[in-house]
């Protein structure tokens, strides 16, 4: 869980950084090129494996954990409740199960449209070579979807719950904790989780409340 | 001294496999008495009534044995940290209270009768691997292995579990983490017990799987409830013995 973990970690950090130039003003042309080389460098297509691989070893672990830990616990008591575990510490799995549900809605939304069929438009750019796909439309048009940014919200919402928790998990999983550096890992840990999190509600809000200048013409009329 | 009247809504199961219930019962009582005391109140009335006494664990009855398992409102030990039942006094609940008293939950720990759990699961994760194999002979000289003080202390620290298994009735995953990890520290910190770490941690933890406890998920309810404030980075520690251990030793 905790390799996996801070995989996904080191993976969301770029995936959110690369993503904001959704936020770029440039009619989609950086992201695009940007979308363009992640999906055709070798290099970056092993990594994806490494990721897919990560995210359901992630969660089929994460899943049989919940399983045998709710069988080994044994019953609830009838009154009052324990100290200390926060909520997300001990609602990991059902942080996990929504943003999974989240992932898949997410990823047959772009990924699949992008990968698998030939639904987007083509766009060249002046100074860029290849024609590339202009994914950048295709999230410009979904987030006009005020029930869809609802989604991601609540998509992103839970994801920082469960890297909250899950952050400094990892450190003492692997027992990697000390006197000196377990409270930086503990406050890098919101820090990091809100930071990203934020990032990614940002993009979606962005262009459903898009600046006073249009930020692309083909989606003007909204 | 100003007396007390008290619901206790009381766990009441026959043997293991019964399904148990909870029982309603007023105890008068006053503010002086231990939790423990209260409960021997109980039973003296019900014992008048010629009823069943709850059965409930109890030995020392100055909070160094471990022996009184019981969650009170839903609390391993009750509402005050850094207590055992035996030491949590009335004055700590009001007049006209109502207070739930359940066993320790968890599948590891099964209920023998009304509050009383067994727990020879802590036993044999000690049997496994929780000593220091040392003959017997003249002792040797008290100094004759420097132990730095730091790592006296924390050795010292770890050794202040008296094994009542708070943790795993604290844990959301029934896990014996907090006990396991502590008495490998206590052991494996000092340079005595530190020779057959390496077996010691493998067969601890494997023990403690094979008793059905659940897997640490790091929800440190254990330490909060820990009437001996055991600390969480013992968990930490066991984690980066077992990994160090599983990757180089032969065990």
């Amino acid at each position: 869980m905790s390799l996996t973990g801070i995989f996904l970690i080191l993976f969301l950090i770029v995936h959110m950084s690369g993503n904001l130039q959704l936020l770029a003003d440039d009619g989609g042309r950086s992201f695009n090129i940007y979308a363009a080389f992640m999906s055709e460098n070798p290099f970056i297509r092993v990594i994806s494996i490494g990721l897919y691989a990560s995210i359901l070893l992630h969660a089929i672990q994460g899943i049989a954990l919940a399983l045998a830990n709710r069988k080994a616990k044994g019953g609830k008591y009838a009154h009052g409740k324990v100290a200390g575990a926060t909520w997300a510490s001990k609602n990991m799995a059902l942080l996990g199960i929504l943003i999974f549900a989240f992932l898949c809605l997410h990823m047959a939304d772009f990924w699949v449209k992008m990968r698998f069929t030939d639904t987007l438009t083509m766009v060249t750019y002046a100074g860029h070579d290849e024609a590339v796909q202009d994914i950048y439309s295709r999230v410009n048009v979904a987030f006009q979807e005020l029930w869809l940014v609802a989604v991601y919200l609540i998509g992103v919402t839970a994801l920082c719950i469960h890297l909250v928790h899950g952050f400094q998990s990892a450190f003492q999983t692997l027992g990697l904790t000390h006197k000196k550096y377990t409270p930086l890992i503990n406050a890098l840990g919101w820090i990091y989780s809100i930071a990203i999190c934020a990032g990614f509600a940002i993009m979606p809000l962005y262009h459903y409340f898009p600046p006073s200048y249009p930020p692309t013409t083909n989606s003007a009329s909204m | 001294m100003s007396a007390m009247k008290l619901t206790l809504h009381i766990w009441r199961q026959r043997h293991a496999n019964d399904t148990g219930t909870f029982e309603t019962h007023v105890v008068d009582a006053n503010e002086h008495m231990s939790f423990l005391e209260m409960l021997d109140v109980l039973n003296q009335t019900l014992i008048e009534q010629k009823k069943e006494p709850v059965a409930f664990e109890h030995d020392c009855r100055e909070g160094i044995c471990g022996a009184c398992s019981m969650v009170i409102n839903g609390r391993p030990h009750g509402p005050l940290g850094g207590t055992t039942a035996c030491q949590l006094h009335m004055r700590h609940f009001q007049n006209g209270d109502h207070i739930w008293v359940e066993p320790f939950r968890a599948k590891a720990f099964p209920v023998i009768r009304d509050l009383v759990v067994d727990r020879g699961s802590f036993d044999r994760i000690i049997q496994a691997g929780g000593f220091v194999s040392v003959n017997t002979g003249a002792a040797v000289d008290g100094n004759t292995i420097p132990i730095e003080k730091d790592l006296a202390s924390q050795s010292m620290d770890a050794a202040a579990c008296i094994g009542c298994g708070a943790c795993v009735a604290a844990c959301p995953n029934g896990s014996a983490m907090l006990f396991t990890a502590a008495k490998a520290s206590h052991l494996g910190l000092l340079p005595q017990g530190e020779v057959e770490n390496a077996r010691r941690v493998q067969a601890m933890v494997h023990q403690h799987d094979k008793e059905g406890f659940g897997r640490c998920s790091n929800t440190y309810a254990c330490e909060a409830e820990c009437p001996k404030e055991i600390s969480v980075s013992n968990i930490a520690r066991l984690n980066r013995w077992y990994l160090k251990s599983s990757l180089t030793s032969n065990v």
